[in-house]
């Protein structure tokens, strides 16, 4: 028997209190009947006594106090689920929003999910190629991780999230293949570029979009990326799919959860966002990753936009220790027109040590790798000297150091958005640019590696 | 038992009533799942809870019994090898048991109950007992032999003692003690918000070695003593603190991952059992015990990770070992704290954190020393801790780093910058320290060499002016340096990258023995010191930079362990006929 209330006693922002209710529990979902019959979410954020804190997760325009009821529905938020949902558009809220039939559920999943044990945990170590230098030589992505990208406005992160989703695969595997896409309060342009790019490419047909726009209700992208993660897991874990989720923008769902802290007058931390963001975000993020008894697994990019360009920002910030590295871009390099402007030397995959070398790369991936980020490091410092000091300056040694830096991000970085480079491409291509030094300079590479790769350096 | 009912459930706190008779800190029951919480406020009959599961689907009402006893953990054979949660529930037996995620409401011992374990006594009936003397011993793994100690508070005579196999709980001792007969099991518990009993505090002396160049030679820490590791993300603080718990010359690591990503702790758990410990040549993982709360579960059970781990510990310093914990990371732990702090509504301090959390930490850091266990034999166990940082926006002046940095003694101070041109590990010369390093230097003379301290001093002072010569050329340019100042910047650059530098993935550099660390920086200052008296008869600087014996110096880490005394020798003699070539041109 589910009961109604009509002791609303108070609105305030996403915020609702209701008096003199019984038996309702802590999280649990709860509808709002207005007057026109139509019907809106919220979830109990605290109990007290007999009355009860709610979360609206739409707005609240034309919520009246003396007529309009709540009912509790005796469960948390859930998401039905079932292999149907590929090819198809969902709200934010998971109500499907293309046309199409209702799914037919395979199952009920609460979509805040349960912690993975960490015994239980895979090790993700299966390299994915995605075709972008950057990523694959330099900061590898391999199944399971979850590796962020940070943008800022007005640069072109969706082009190369959409490329990474259109190129990524596993050499030599042709397995199922899923994309998991949410839309957090980014702008319908952005969210149509994904889609079209989707459908152009044929693989609209295995991925699953959850679609919440700027105009929709703030509130409502608190459950957004938890609707995706529930149907991921659902693909990865009980399907056996390899799901990649995209979520974009992770800022925006920060500024919803800051906006019902506020509203609960919440001790804020940094910059008023709440004390327990970084929870919250590890919430989310931990859900990617590989399980025994599992053959799916879970690939993570979370898009976000850093306020101010700024990395220390609590969002980029919080997000950085949670997630296995991330992919920084700057707007230095989209300026002078290398794309994607990816900034090499602070992005970072903390997975690619078990993903690469023999047998899964190449022998020579580590080192070279290291020689480049090192090499292009102190051909940035070259360069920036003689800013300063002119060319003249420079010792010679560092003179090549800048141009290596130079044609470093001429060829290396620099990639067309439909040019997929196999990861021995990619190598090469670092080969071919650390020809430049003389085998001194070469710290990093062991000798017999530069004997196979540099016979001429022998000498 | 006391039962009470709920009157509030905020997140992580939950508020019941009719809870008069129960104590602060007692563990509760809490509803029909049976969640574990602990009571940390009273307020007349209202008892403020944090509660170690996610409290969704609790309500008004539902029943809270209190348990009636502490917070603790169970300490006996069988903690070695496994891996815990925050409150000590074993990871390995619930996904056995559970599956592959963690619901709510489980409920399973920490120590695994049916298993059979050797005991052998090294007392005989009759014999006089006081706390902390050992009765018997149970060889756990083949590092370590598992000590039973008569519990604190009892002295008296052995009744009854015998060999045999027993599981955890039955009785294998009896003593005739002052108060009454008393059974020894195989375990005991222990509350883990109250320090372990010892005699005597005493003063470090001896350094904990780790293997780790930057480490060991520059900001040694002792066995007994405190440190910490703060930076940004992506600075390598894990790595670190990966080390140091697989090379570290202690008995025993306990490793917290508190509020960390699970594939780390999934990382420890796959990697450990198959890396040698270089004294012992036994798996590392035998000797290392596991807590893994990782940021997805539940927020107080975090706060209760750090206790659970020193506790345990501790009971193996009164063994008489020296134990090292390992926290990654503190500032998860304070984060918790302040959440639950926010959810009592309390007034914070800084940032938001309560204004108790520098008495906290200190507490926790001031758990860690060298001791005299009880017991009569009067053995000497140490616990040294390191505690990983994660500061905001890598900002050291944010409350926790500040508020640990008052406390430890040794800084290892980890910078972005040096991440991004990959040097490894990333801990900053200049800016980081060691409290340690006066008290250490007579070991260090006495076990590597009598100019060791010298060496380290000499390389630190090259540095030092590297960083001022720095200032001079990014304002004039390299060639207004004296060729002297040329050849400072040239060893300087050596030091940072030959010796500094190191490889946590290279089988022969990601651990470097004492001696091999103190001649691998003569061998530095050796090419610095010739070249120098080169220069003073005239050769050319460029010449000496460019020599191609640098670039075997460069290399002259990853030397193996058997053959590197011969390599540098090798080197040093290239390095002579080679000055002597220049000199001749």
């Amino acid at each position: 028997m589910i009961k109604e209330y009509k002791t609303i006693e108070e609105v305030a922002g996403p915020l609702m209190l209701v008096r003199g209710v019984a038996g309702v529990k802590y999280d649990e979902l709860g509808e709002i009947v207005l007057a026109d019959g139509s019907r809106r979410r919220c979830r109990v954020l605290e109990v007290n006594g007999n009355d009860v804190l709610v979360q609206l997760f739409e707005s609240s325009a034309g919520i009246n106090l003396s007529t309009d009821k709540v009912r509790f529905l005796g469960h948390g938020a859930t998401l039905g689920v079932s292999e149907e949902m590929l090819g198809r558009v969902f709200s934010g809220m998971g109500v499907p929003i293309d046309g199409g039939p209702e799914i037919i559920p395979d199952k009920l999943l609460d979509i805040g999910g349960t912690p993975i044990n960490p015994a239980a945990r895979k090790y993700p170590s299966e390299f994915i190629q995605t075709g972008i230098s950057t990523i694959d030589g330099l900061n590898t992505l391999v199944r399971g991780q979850k590796l962020p990208i940070f943008s800022a406005s007005g640069l072109p992160h969706a082009a190369l999230a959409a490329q990474i989703a259109r190129q990524a695969r596993v050499r030599g595997s042709d397995e199922n293949f899923a994309v998991v896409f949410a839309a957090i309060g980014i702008t319908f342009e952005e969210a149509d570029f994904f889609i079209e790019d989707f459908a152009k490419t044929g693989a609209l047909d295995h991925t699953v979009l959850f679609i919440n726009l700027a105009s929709d209700a703030a509130i409502e992208r608190i459950s957004t990326p938890r609707m995706a993660l529930t149907a991921a897991e659902y693909l990865a874990f009980e399907k056996d799919m390899h799901v990649l989720v995209i979520l974009t923008d992770i800022t925006n769902y920060a500024e919803a959860l800051r906006e019902v802290s506020s509203a609960r007058k919440e001790v804020p931390g940094r910059r008023g966002y709440p004390g327990y963001l970084y929870t919250d975000l590890a919430s989310m993020y931990e859900r990617a990753g590989r399980k025994a008894g599992s053959e799916g697994s879970i690939t993570m990019i979370p898009i976000l936009t850093m306020p101010e360009d700024d990395k220390t920002h609590p969002i980029p910030d919080l997000t950085g220790y949670i997630t296995e590295g991330q992919i920084i871009l700057s707007r230095e390099l989209y300026r002078k027109g290398v794309l994607p402007p990816v900034d090499v030397l602070p992005s970072l995959s903390r997975l690619k040590d078990k993903g690469i070398g023999a047998g899964k790369t190449r022998e020579d991936h580590a080192g070279t790798m290291n020689q480049l980020f090192s090499c292009y490091a102190r051909g940035k410092e070259a360069k920036e000297l003689m800013v300063v000091l002119g060319e003249a300056a420079l010792t010679p040694i560092d003179r090549i150091y800048a141009k290596f830096a130079d044609e470093f991000e001429r060829r290396y970085v620099s990639q067309k958005s439909d040019e997929n480079r196999t990861i021995e491409q990619t190598l090469d291509l670092g080969w071919e640019l650390l020809k430049l030094f003389p085998r001194s300079e070469l710290k990093r590479i062991s000798p017999e590696l530069l004997d196979r790769y540099l016979p001429e350096s022998r000498s | 038992m006391t039962e009470g009912s709920i009157i509030k459930v905020s997140g992580p706190l939950v508020v019941a009533g009719g809870m008069r008779e129960a104590n602060l800190f007692d563990v509760v029951r809490i509803g029909e799942a049976g969640l574990i919480g602990e009571i940390i406020e009273m307020h007349g009959d209202k008892a403020s809870i944090q509660v170690y599961e996610e409290t969704a689907g609790l309500g008004f009402g539902d029943r809270v019994v209190s348990t009636g006893e502490p917070l603790s953990v169970e300490l006996g054979p069988g903690l070695l090898t496994n891996i815990f949660d925050g409150i000590q529930r074993p990871l390995e037996a619930i996904f056995g048991k559970y599956g592959s995620n963690i619901t709510r409401g489980i409920s399973e011992p920490a120590l695994n109950r049916e298993k059979l374990w050797h005991f052998v006594p090294c007392v005989k009936r009759g014999d006089a007992v006081v706390s902390g003397d050992i009765v018997g011993i149970v060889e756990e793994t083949e590092l370590v032999l598992h000590k039973i100690m008569v519990p604190a508070g009892v002295s008296g005579t052995i009744e009854e003692i015998a060999e045999g196999d027993f599981t955890v709980e039955q009785t294998v001792c009896r003593i005739a003690s002052e108060s009454g007969p008393r059974a020894l099991s195989l375990m005991s518990k222990w509350p883990v918000r109250r320090a372990r009993a010892y005699a005597k505090k005493l003063a470090p002396e001896e350094p904990m070695i780790t293997g780790q160049r930057v480490i060991d030679s520059m900001f040694p820490i002792a066995k007994g003593g405190t440190a910490c590791v703060p930076g940004p993300f992506g600075s390598g603080k894990t790595v670190v603190q990966h080390q140091l718990a697989k090379w570290s010359n202690v008995d025993l690591v306990v490793y917290i991952g508190c509020g960390e990503r699970g594939n780390e702790m999934t990382d420890v758990l796959r990697e450990f059992p198959e890396l040698r410990d270089p004294h012992t040549g036994h798996s590392i993982m035998k000797r290392t015990v596991l807590i893994a709360n990782t940021s997805d579960m539940p927020v107080a059970a975090r706060e209760a990770s750090i206790y659970t781990g020193i506790t345990i510990a501790e009971y193996f310093r009164d063994m008489g070992y020296s134990v090292a914990v390992i926290a990654d990371s503190s500032s998860r732990w304070a984060e918790a704290l302040r959440e639950m702090s926010g959810r009592l509504e309390e007034m914070p301090g800084e940032e938001g954190y309560p204004a108790y959390l520098t008495s906290r930490l200190a507490q926790f850091y001031e758990r860690a020393g060298r001791v005299i266990c009880l017991g009569t034999d009067k053995r000497e166990g140490t616990l040294s801790a390191i505690g990983a940082v994660s500061p905001q926006g890598g900002d050291l002046s944010e409350p926790v780093t500040q508020a640990t940095l008052r406390i430890v003694k040794v800084f290892w101070g980890l910078e972005a910058g040096l991440a991004y041109r990959r040097h490894f590990p990333a801990i900053h010369w200049l800016n980081s320290y060691s409290l340690y390093k006066d008290r250490l230097e007579p070991w260090f003379r006495e076990h590597v060499g009598r100019g060791f301290s010298e060496a380290v001093a000499e390389a630190m002072r090259l540095l030092q002016e590297e960083s001022e010569l720095d200032e001079i050329v990014k304002l004039v340019g390299a060639d207004a340096l004296s060729p002297r100042e040329r050849l400072t910047l040239e060893a300087a650059r050596s030091v940072r990258e030959d010796f500094l530098q190191q490889n946590a993935f290279d089988p022969y550099d990601s651990y470097t023995p004492l001696d091999k660390q103190y001649r691998l920086l003569c061998l530095i200052l050796s090419y610095y010191a010739k070249s120098l008296a080169a220069v003073e008869k005239g050769a050319d600087v460029q010449a000496l930079a460019d020599m191609k014996v640098r670039e075997r110096i460069g290399r002259a880490k990853s030397a193996s362990d058997d053959t590197y005394r011969s390599d540098f020798e090798a080197i040093e003699k290239e390095l002579d006929d080679e000055i002597e070539t220049i000199l001749q041109a």
